[in-house]
């Protein structure tokens, strides 16, 4: 029974993607509860998407190089971010339908750009694929975790003020659209680095489902984070064990963990859950 | 970063301030909510901002905070920096993950980015609670608080910030008499203090008694502006 937790790992390709996504699990969540308190969740799907243009793109460019399509999914991801803000500012109101038409333009043109090559598989850009957690992907999961850690911690404190009152950081000089546009770059770099083990379609659930299952087990903002981490962890790797048993795509087997997790939270955590709401209040 | 147009260097803290509106315009949503509205709200002077709903008060305070681009006109003397606003309660997200004290350290000026408030700050903050009547609620999450105890936080915060004009966005809505009372203390003495204090209000009661001066906004042009016991007679209808 404890061989089979671990003997998976005796092989080098799970150990790496493990260590890959555990170093997202640490990264993304906290950015995952940043998006959940911004109300920018939405946005985080309008940025998985909007990266499959620019992968496909680096590809078509320079062949199946990792370091030009995860450049041309960065720079895909800002670019939509930014439309998306601009937009939104521009003609104002109804957000969220302009977020759905963006995402959905950029994943059939995404799809459309990858379709166009034979030499891609279209099913592991969208859903990962483990086997393909080399080295290099292994270092760009790595180091953008190691930017987005030290990163957060310097403009955590102006990223809570302006999440919590915009308006009262405005009208007291401090620079709100530059912590902002911060956010978005590491929320971009930790959805492309994502993208090799987890898939686009994929990456962000490990940011985005255990924050928001995190909601339920902590009334603090660094409660939350906490457990969103706890919970990623738990999810890559429950969810490498399922993808290596029953032979499923890394992306979906980890995002189902994470969603089996945050079902267990809304149905059992400490707060603002199903059992709390059920209990008498005392 | 930023316009250093029209902006003054950090001010001592209590400089007294005035704030000039020059023929300004303001447009909400594509209508023209203010027309051609000048004067100037004087330094250390206590203002009632009043008028029917969707006459502009809170699009006026947010361009004189800064926040709102002017259609015509120009304002002196405002802009970030310079001002607090507090933003109707029902705007912010009172379900956000933040206990009160964190909220009320937010509120002052050039906190470090890594370094935890100091003891000087964690004391102000500390004393600013107790003056709102939070005393003993520092570590409660502001999503167990009600309407008025959101409401003194958020006055204790602007006590930490210490601008020299304060803008308040209908710091009574939804609140009960007693917190009425404690807040308007803390607005006279902001007053005493010399600041310069603009706040919209709809209690025309409260204006009377406690409001030296009021702006009437009608919608479009015909603004009032003066003295309350000059302007509210008009309003007894």
């Amino acid at each position: 029974m404890l061989d089979m937790l671990v003997s998976p790992f005796a092989m080098g390709f799970m150990r790496r993607a493990l260590a890959g996504c555990l170093a997202l699990s640490v990264a993304g969540p906290p950015l995952g509860v940043f998006l959940v308190l911004r109300r920018m969740s939405l946005m985080s799907d309008v940025l998985q998407h909007g990266i499959l243009p620019g992968i496909a793109l680096g590809a078509m460019a320079a062949g199946l190089s990792l370091w030009t399509m995860g450049l041309g999914g960065v720079i895909a991801g800002m670019a939509i971010a930014l439309t998306a803000g601009w937009l939104s500012r521009r003609t104002g109101g109804r957000e969220d339908s302009q977020l759905a038409g963006l995402y959905l333009l950029a994943l059939a043109a995404g799809v459309a750009l990858i379709s166009a090559q034979h030499s891609i598989d279209l099913t592991h850009i969208l859903f990962g694929n483990v086997l393909a957690v080399d080295d290099p992907a292994l270092f760009g999961m790595a180091g953008v975790a190691t930017v987005t850690l030290p990163t957060l911690a310097v403009i955590w404190r102006p990223l809570v003020l302006e999440s919590f009152d915009p308006g009262y950081m405005a009208a007291t000089g401090g620079r709100g659209g530059l912590w902002h546009l911060i956010f978005l770059v590491l929320v971009v770099l930790c959805v492309v680095s994502g993208f090799v083990a987890l898939g686009t379609l994929m990456s962000v659930g490990l940011m985005m489902v255990p924050a928001i299952a995190a909601r339920h087990w902590s009334e603090s903002l660094a409660g939350q984070t906490r457990a969103a981490v706890l919970i990623a962890v738990a999810s890559s790797y429950g969810g490498l064990m399922a993808s290596y048993y029953v032979n499923m795509p890394a992306g979906p087997a980890i995002v189902l963990t994470a969603g089996a997790l945050w079902v267990v939270s809304m149905a059992t955590g400490p707060r603002a859950s199903l059992w709390r709401h059920a209990a008498p209040s005392i | 970063m930023g316009t250093v147009t029209g902006t003054v260097p950090l001010a001592p803290s209590l400089m007294r301030r005035e704030v000039r509106l020059d023929h300004v315009r303001l447009l909400q949503g594509g209508r023209l909510v203010i027309d051609d509205l000048s004067g100037a709200f004087l330094p250390g002077s206590l203002t009632a901002l009043i008028g029917a709903n969707g006459s502009g008060k809170t699009t006026l305070l947010r361009a004189i905070a800064g926040l709102h681009p002017l259609a015509g006109g120009r304002i002196q003397g405002g802009g970030p920096r310079a001002v607090t606003l507090l933003p109707q309660g029902s705007q912010l997200d009172r379900g956000f993950p933040i206990c009160c004290q964190d909220v009320v350290a937010l509120g002052a000026p050039r906190l470090g980015w890594f370094r935890p408030a100091d003891a000087a700050q964690r004391q102000a903050a500390h004393d600013a609670m107790i003056r709102v009547g939070l005393e003993g609620l520092e570590a409660r999450p502001v999503q167990a608080l009600s309407a008025g105890q959101f409401q003194r936080l958020l006055f204790a915060r602007a006590m930490l910030c210490d601008a020299p004009m304060i803008l308040l966005d209908e710091p009574f809505t939804a609140v009960d008499t007693a917190t009425v009372q404690t807040l308007l203390s803390v607005i006279k003495e902001w007053h005493a203090q010399g600041r310069t204090l603009i706040v919209v209000l709809h209690d025309m009661d409260l204006v009377r008694r406690h409001f030296p001066r009021t702006l009437l906004l009608t919608g479009g042009g015909g603004n009032v502006w003066g003295a309350t016991a000059s302007i509210t007679p008009s309003l007894a209808a």
